[in-house]
Parts: C-alpha cells; sequence; structure tokens
C-alpha cells in the first residue's frame, strides 16, 4: 500500500495554562490518500478546527503537540522555519470560515490573490494576474479583470469566498483544508460555492480535509467521513453516514431533522461526557 | 462625493467656524478686565486729553457690537488691522513670526511621526523588555509638563554640553534646524510618547487579525506579513492620532516658544492677550483655527488612500 499523503498519528494537543493543563485533542488519527477527501463532523468544541490547525502548524505557541503528523513522508511538526514556509507555500492551502475578516480589507483583491505568487514564488506580476482572471473565471466569477481592482468589501460574502478558494487553488497545493468554508454565507451562496469547491478539487485530483456541521454535505462530497467527539475520533470510514456503530454517531444522526417527513420535536443529545468515558473504558477492558 | 465637492463643504464649515471662534474670542478679550490704554499710555498714565484722543482713536468706547462688526468688515476687504501695541499692520506682524512657529512644528511633527512609530512597532513586535522599556519612557513622556523637558534640555544640553544654542531662530537653512532642535524635541516628548503608546497597541491588535492568519497559512515571509498586513492596516489608527496630535502641537508651541524665547505665534499670542492687544489676538487665533481645520482635512484625505473602505465625505 502506497504511503498516504497525510497521516495523523495519535496528535494531542495540550494548552498549557499557568496552573493546569488542558488536553483538547485527544489522540486524533487518520489518514488522508492523494486525492482522497475526509469529512470531519462533530459537535462544536470537539477539536475540529484545532486539528487543521495542528496539520499547519498554526496552534497558538502555548499548546503543546505530541504525536506525528506526516505529509508525503515529511515531519510536520519536526520542520523548520523555512521548510514549514514551503510546506504552507506549495503543499496546503487553507480556506477559512469567514472571507470577510480573513482577508486583508486594505488591499486590491488582485493583491491579495498575487501577492504570494509574486512576493515568494518570483512569478511575473503580469502572469500572475493572467493566472488569477483565468482562475477566477473557473470558480464562476464573472468579469474577473474587474474584479481584481475591487476591495473586499465592494465583495459578497459567497463571491469573496470564491476569491479565497481561486487563492488557495492559485497555489497549486496538494492538499486543502477547508474549516466550514459555508457557515458564513447566506443558502443560496452555500451550494454554490461548496459545488465550485468539490468541481475543482476532483477536477485537479487535490485531497481535502472538509469540516463541517453538516452531515449531509460531508457525505456527498467525501469519501470517508470522521466523527469528533471531546478531543477524539470515535469513529471514521465510509460507512458512517450509511450504518453507524457508535452509540454517539448514532444519535448525532438521528438529530438531523429529515426534509421528506414532518418531524414535532428534534431528538436531543443523550450522549456525555460520563457515558464518554465509560464506553473508553469498556473497550479498554 | 467628488473633490472639488468635498473641499468647498469644507471651506464652509471652516469660514462657519472662524466666524464662532472670532465671536466667542472678540467677547471673552471684551469682558476681561483691563484695557489696552496703559500698554499705549506706558506706566504713568497719560493727561485726560491723550486717553480721550487715544480712545478716540481705536474705538475703545464703542459697543462690543460695533467693534465686532467693523472688525470683521476690515477682514473683508483683507485688512485685519493694526495691532495697538506694536503700531503696525497685524499682517506684517503674523508675516514675519508664522515662519518660526511652521519651522518648529514641523519640525516636532516629523520628529513625533519618526520617533512614535518606530518605538511603537519595535515594541509591539521585540515585545519583552524592549516593550517594557519602550512602555516606561513613554509614560515618563507622557507625564512630564512641556515646560519641564524644555528648561532640563536647556541645562543639559546647551548650557550644560553646549551642543545647542539656548535661544533664537538661527540665520536660516540648517542653522535653523540646530536652533530649533531642542525646542521641537520639547514640544514633541509627550505627543511622541502619546503615539508610541497607540502604535505598540494597533500593531498589536492587528497581529492578532483573521487576515494576518491568512496570511502565515500561505506562507509569506514574516517580514512581508509585518509590512503588507499588519504595519499597513496599523497606519488607520495612527495616522488619526498624528493628525489631532499635530493640530494640537500648533497651540503646544505657545508654551515652548516662550520658554526657548522663540518669536513665533505662540508667543506674540500670550503678549498681545496680556497688554489686550484684540486684533493681534484675533488674527492669532483665526491663523491656529485655520491651521487646525486644514490639519484635519488632509487627514481626512489621506484616510481615503490609507482605508479603501472609506470614501471622502462619509460619515464611517
Amino acid at each position: 500500500m502506497t504511503e498516504p499523503l497525510l497521516r495523523l498519528d495519535n496528535v494531542k494537543a495540550t494548552l498549557r495554562r499557568r496552573r493546569s493543563e488542558q488536553v483538547l485533542l485527544n489522540g486524533v488519527s487518520f489518514e488522508i490518500g492523494q486525492g482522497e477527501a475526509l469529512g470531519l463532523v462533530g459537535e462544536s468544541g470537539s477539536g475540529k478546527s484545532l486539528t487543521t490547525r495542528a496539520v499547519t502548524r498554526m496552534l497558538d505557541p502555548a499548546f503543546r503537540v505530541d504525536g506525528s503528523i506526516t505529509f508525503d513522508g515529511a515531519s510536520v511538526l519536526g520542520m523548520n522555519a523555512s521548510a514549514l514556509r514551503k510546506y504552507r507555500q506549495k503543499d496546503v492551502g487553507m480556506i477559512f470560515q469567514d472571507p470577510r475578516a480573513h482577508v486583508n480589507p486594505v488591499h486590491s483583491v488582485g493583491d491579495f490573490l498575487t501577492e504570494a505568487l509574486v512576493r515568494d514564488r518570483g512569478v511575473d506580476q503580469r502572469e500572475a494576474e493572467r493566472r488569477a482572471v483565468a482562475l477566477l473565471d473557473e470558480v464562476g466569477v464573472r468579469n474577473p479583470e474587474a474584479r481584481l481592482r475591487q476591495y473586499p468589501h465592494e465583495l459578497s460574502g459567497g463571491l469573496l469566498q470564491r476569491v479565497m478558494i481561486a487563492s488557495v487553488l492559485l497555489a497549486e497545493p496538494r492538499l486543502i483544508l477547508a474549516d466550514e468554508p459555508t457557515t458564513a454565507l447566506d443558502v443560496t451562496a452555500q451550494s454554490d460555492v461548496m459545488a465550485i469547491l468539490d468541481e475543482q478539487r476532483k477536477a485537479r485530483g487535490l485531497s481535502l480535509l472538509f469540516i463541517t456541521h453538516d452531515l449531509e454535505l460531508a457525505a456527498a462530497c467525501c469519501d470517508r467521513l470522521a466523527v469528533m467527539y471531546a478531543g477524539e475520533i470515535v469513529e471514521q470510514g465510509a460507512h458512517v453516514y450509511d450504518t453507524p456503530t457508535h452509540p454517539y454517531t448514532v444519535e448525532l444522526l438521528g438529530a438531523r431533522p429529515d426534509i421528506d417527513a414532518k418531524a414535532e420535536r428534534l431528538p436531543v443529545l443523550t450522549y456525555n461526557r460520563e457515558i464518554h468515558e465509560r464506553l473508553k473504558a469498556e473497550a479498554m477492558a | 462625493m467628488s473633490f472639488s465637492a468635498y473641499i468647498l463643504k469644507r471651506i464652509g464649515g471652516l469660514l462657519l467656524v472662524l466666524l464662532v471662534t472670532s465671536f466667542l474670542v472678540f467677547g471673552l478679550l471684551y469682558l476681561a478686565p483691563g484695557s489696552p490704554l496703559a500698554f499705549i499710555l506706558g506706566p504713568r498714565g497719560g493727561t485726560p486729553a491723550q486717553i480721550a484722543a487715544v480712545t478716540q482713536q481705536y474705538h475703545l468706547n464703542d459697543p462690543f457690537i460695533v467693534r465686532y462688526f467693523a472688525w470683521l468688515g476690515d477682514l473683508f476687504r483683507g485688512n485685519l488691522g493694526d495691532s495697538i501695541v506694536y503700531r503696525q499692520p497685524v499682517s506684517d506682524l503674523l508675516f514675519s513670526r508664522a515662519g518660526t512657529t511652521t519651522a518648529l512644528v514641523s519640525l516636532a511633527a516629523v520628529i513625533i511621526a519618526v520617533v512614535g512609530i518606530l518605538a511603537g512597532t519595535f515594541a509591539a513586535l521585540r515585545g519583552g523588555w524592549v516593550d517594557q522599556v519602550v512602555s516606561t519612557l513613554a509614560a515618563i513622556g507622557l507625564s512630564t509638563p512641556v515646560f519641564v523637558v524644555g528648561v532640563a534640555l536647556i541645562s543639559l544640553f546647551a548650557v550644560g554640553l553646549g551642543w545647542f544654542p539656548t535661544f533664537g531662530v538661527g540665520s536660516g537653512g540648517f542653522d535653523t534646524i540646530w536652533h530649533l532642535f531642542l525646542p521641537a524635541v520639547a514640544l514633541s516628548v509627550a505627543s511622541a510618547a502619546y503615539l508610541a503608546r497607540i502604535t505598540r497597541t494597533a500593531v498589536n491588535e492587528e497581529r492578532t487579525r483573521e487576515h494576518v492568519q491568512t496570511a502565515t497559512v500561505r506562507g509569506l515571509s514574516p517580514r512581508l506579513i509585518v509590512r503588507r498586513h499588519v504595519l499597513r492596516n496599523a497606519l488607520i489608527p495612527i495616522t488619526t492620532v498624528l493628525g489631532l496630535t499635530i493640530a494640537t502641537l500648533i497651540a503646544g508651541a505657545v508654551v515652548v516658544e516662550n520658554v526657548f524665547a522663540l518669536d513665533g505665534l505662540g508667543s506674540l499670542l500670550v503678549k498681545a492677550i496680556l497688554q489686550r492687544d484684540f486684533a493681534v489676538v484675533q488674527a492669532v487665533v483665526l491663523v491656529l483655527v485655520v491651521a487646525f481645520v486644514v490639519v484635519n482635512a488632509i487627514v481626512d484625505v489621506l484616510y481615503t488612500f490609507i482605508d479603501p473602505r472609506i470614501s471622502l465625505g462619509s460619515k464611517q
């Protein structure tokens, strides 16, 4: 079997405080192969975003990260500053939840798209702009030349998220990390943006780590799902959506409203930390 | 809003402000005790005939409103009036002194911008003991009155070490800069300290912004991130404070000019107030107000270049 593109092995992230330590990622392990998409789902605070931050080494210095993160055979946690910059420039691309906050408001869209190419890769400004225009066109932005001259506040949220996606694709990474890329957008923009992301990823054969609350969406555009709870992955695989086995996953899937049936009241999750600890102890025994 | 419409609006606002301030200053001087007679006729006073003649000449017995409108009428004809004390046109007095104050304030503004922004950025980016030292110095600078700084600078660098002259404006060019250096430093200490603190806070705040994370995760070089995404964005609050500071420097120059015996607008204003030299006080105040409004207008225009979200005349 070939080496997966990204492998997390028993990754722990511990937040060190003055007196106490708090384990926020507790032994996360998963693999993403070349061209494969993994959906990471789970409730707020379960450690999904923290996982993507660990993969890009963007965690606050107050965190201690143990375990191993391997990208294409290289240890991410062991990289020095220049290797880390190369890794961030060429290998991984990150799409954030809120494009409004994550794009610098004082620079034009064109500057945002081309700055990485021009400043760090030595691409000629005109060539970089040509590539940016071509990509904006591919992600469904009309009138791309004019968009380059505009500023982020002049664009809608959905349009700005497409710009963000284009900025990531411009760097031609091998793995895309998407942290709830559609959560901050209105409903009509959500499906468009997601469709574009999915289409571009497949066309380019990129790997994807997709974080979302939307189980159906994750199942639709990912090869496998991983379900997180309290900093741990409780269940993962291609079967999760259709035939869940872990009690938490079963409850989570049961709590979704059904579009075909009228439900009086959605079930409330009964799974909690106590049950979680007991199940873990039983599994160990 | 177009640029010309914006300028017209600002000029209209300026005229209104000038009208109100001139009325207030005129009224306050009128209400204050004392009369210019004592300064015109000397310490022994004059004969009743002399007093009557001077009173007649300068319309000192006319009602307040009549004198105000007479002054205003002269102003519209481009005549700022004559100084009672110096017995020469106010415009001549202003011209000979405005240069000194302009040079002093400009030099101080440069010192404030350079020292304040550099120290604040340095403190924010380096952190640790650099941050401690800058913050402590800034606190000391902020809490020391201008005249204390002025006297301390004179006794140390002018009298003690003899590096700088103690008074006067020199003979133009580099000599003037050399003469005005200590006064400009005295004038800029508190403002530079304030700007350093503002810069430090702004830079620290910008560094934690989400868009800086984006830049980091794209693998941009740390130096580029600091320049293009941290400092560039921190310029917005820095410009605000710098603009306001420079505008208030013009008033702060009053104290410094007296400490360093410079014949600028500030020292002229103080003397004129003490001598009830109405026309001079009015004229100097008008110049200060115009300078304040112009500096603010320049800052407003600068904003539109620094922050694309702001357009001329917008309420943001």
